[in-house]
């Protein structure tokens, strides 16, 4: 579904990726973690291109993605993407910011849309908010509206960013299960995060990132029981218990 | 009598003062200064969005080309502009515009410059997770610039806009100088038949102004609180 293959980029004179292979299959949902600044943010934002890449192959769905006939906002409906800071549109409703891209794009009638905008609110548990604006929403809220919107469009592959990190603690785990859901609804998704509990329980794979190259890819049992890599070690020492 | 001050020269002229020689002649006055004002504020808007949006485009050669255009019409008084309509458009077009079309090109290309500056502004301070936001949803840098940046930035520029259209209002009044019969026209016309009220004449024409201007931001103001969204924050 996803394959890098040889993939580099730079931020000026920052290597941010530096040589990435990696495939995911369909249906897989691989979790990707590491310290700030190893390139795991800049990693998922490659795959709907809002980085491009400098050196190297990625070929999302079939298509790759320097190809110049390549229609990049074609393949970007078929990628959800969710923000950490969950960039709702603040003038919009929330079936609004749900119903835009299918309105505008696939030309669907405003009260089908609607009809499948509100299907997925149920989803995420919040059909009582439709008409609300995101600033009514608390955190967890958004970030939920932020998932229907990311669906909307039907896509086959989700991607998020640090979904939880600007969250107050009590509504991580609503989202969380709102991401566990969709996982087991056999969406292809990578997840770049810090929440090993859902890594655990939900990932087939996880990554761990520094210096803009992978340094490890293991099932989540053996990568959380037996770190090979010695950054790896430290990192999960650091995040499992940060006061020692 | 007010305080000395003989204001029947004004009480007498009410209609020239508001209409100029119209029915009879031309339209003038108040009428022509609100009427300059309200075309070249429309074609200001349109002129500043789009400079604005050129001014941000991708494209650079689109960008810097309209960032010297808004640059060189910023960097002249607007009396110069005037001037330039006046005699340059004439000179280019053959014959030339009506006095009153010159004053709102004049007006509009002036006032498009400032504008366009509140516009690129008001895009740029939109956070740019609103634009990745809409693009990764499948939607085009022009549609999500549609319906995603510019609704909320136009809705920011409000403040700057009235600020723009207020000092455009009081800026109809160069127009006399090119003989173009508004108020102010009139006021200093009345004022050199009659050589005795300029006090009276210019205060009332003063309380005109202000009047108008404060309408109008009023106006702006009642839009301004309409935006559902805005009350919510």
């Amino acid at each position: 579904m996803i394959r890098f293959e040889g993939v580099h980029k730079w931020f000026g004179k920052l290597h941010v990726l530096n040589g990435i292979n990696l495939h995911v299959r369909a249906g897989e949902v691989v979790v990707v973690c590491g310290p700030s600044g190893s390139g795991k943010s800049t990693l998922i934002r490659t795959i709907n291109e809002l980085e491009p890449i400098d050196e190297g192959k990625l070929f999302v769905d079939g298509t790759e993605l320097s190809d110049p006939k390549m229609n990049i906002n074609r393949l970007r409906a078929e990628i959800g993407f969710v923000f950490q800071q969950f960039n709702l549109y603040p003038h919009l409703s929330v079936l609004k910011n749900i119903t835009l891209a299918p309105i505008k794009i696939r030309n669907t009638p405003p009260k089908e849309a609607g009809e499948q905008a509100t299907a997925l609110l149920e989803r995420v548990g919040l059909v009582d908010k439709r008409d609300a604006y995101p600033s009514q929403l608390s955190g967890g809220q958004q970030q939920r509206v932020a998932i229907a919107r990311g669906l909307a469009m039907k896509p086959k592959i989700m991607l998020f960013d640090e979904p939880t990190s600007a969250l107050d603690p009590e509504m991580i785990g609503e989202v969380l299960q709102v991401m566990k859901d969709l996982a087991l609804s056999g969406m292809t998704m990578i997840v770049v995060t810090h929440e090993m509990g859902f890594a655990r329980e939900v990932a087939h794979r996880v990554i761990f990132m520094d210096n803009g190259t992978i340094l490890e890819e293991a099932p989540p049992e053996e990568f959380f029981i037996n770190p090979r890599h010695e950054r790896a070690k430290q990192f999960l020492k650091q995040i499992l218990s940060p006061m020692h | 009598m007010v305080g000395g001050l003989d204001f029947s020269v004004v009480r007498e002229n009410l209609p020239y003062f508001f209409l100029g020689r119209y029915p009879k002649g031309p339209l003038g006055g108040v009428a022509l200064t609100l009427y300059l004002a309200v075309v070249s504020l429309v074609l200001s808007f349109l002129g500043g969005l789009i400079l604005g949006l050129l001014s941000v485009s991708r494209n650079r050669l689109i960008k810097w080309g309209s960032t010297a255009v808004i640059q060189t019409i910023r960097g002249m008084p607007l009396l110069m502009v005037i001037f330039w309509m006046f005699f340059l458009l004439p000179a280019m077009l053959g014959s030339g515009m009506s006095a009153d079309w010159t004053i709102i090109t004049a007006l509009t290309l002036f006032t498009s410059s400032y504008m366009s500056e509140i516009v690129r502004a008001g895009i740029l301070g939109i956070p740019k997770g609103q634009m990745e936001a809409a693009v990764s949803t499948g939607l085009s840098h022009k549609q999500a610039m549609t319906y995603v940046i510019l609704p909320q930035a136009l809705r920011n520029m409000i403040p700057s806009f009235v600020n723009q259209f207020v000092s455009m209002i009081k800026d109809t009044s160069l127009a006399f100088i090119v003989g173009v019969s508004e108020l102010t026209h009139i006021a200093t016309q009345m004022n050199n038949r009659t050589m005795l009220y300029p006090t009276e004449i210019f205060l009332f024409i003063a309380v005109i102004y202000f009047i108008m201007c404060f309408a109008f931001t009023e106006l702006s103001r009642w839009l301004e609180r309409r935006s559902a969204w805005r009350k919510s924050i």
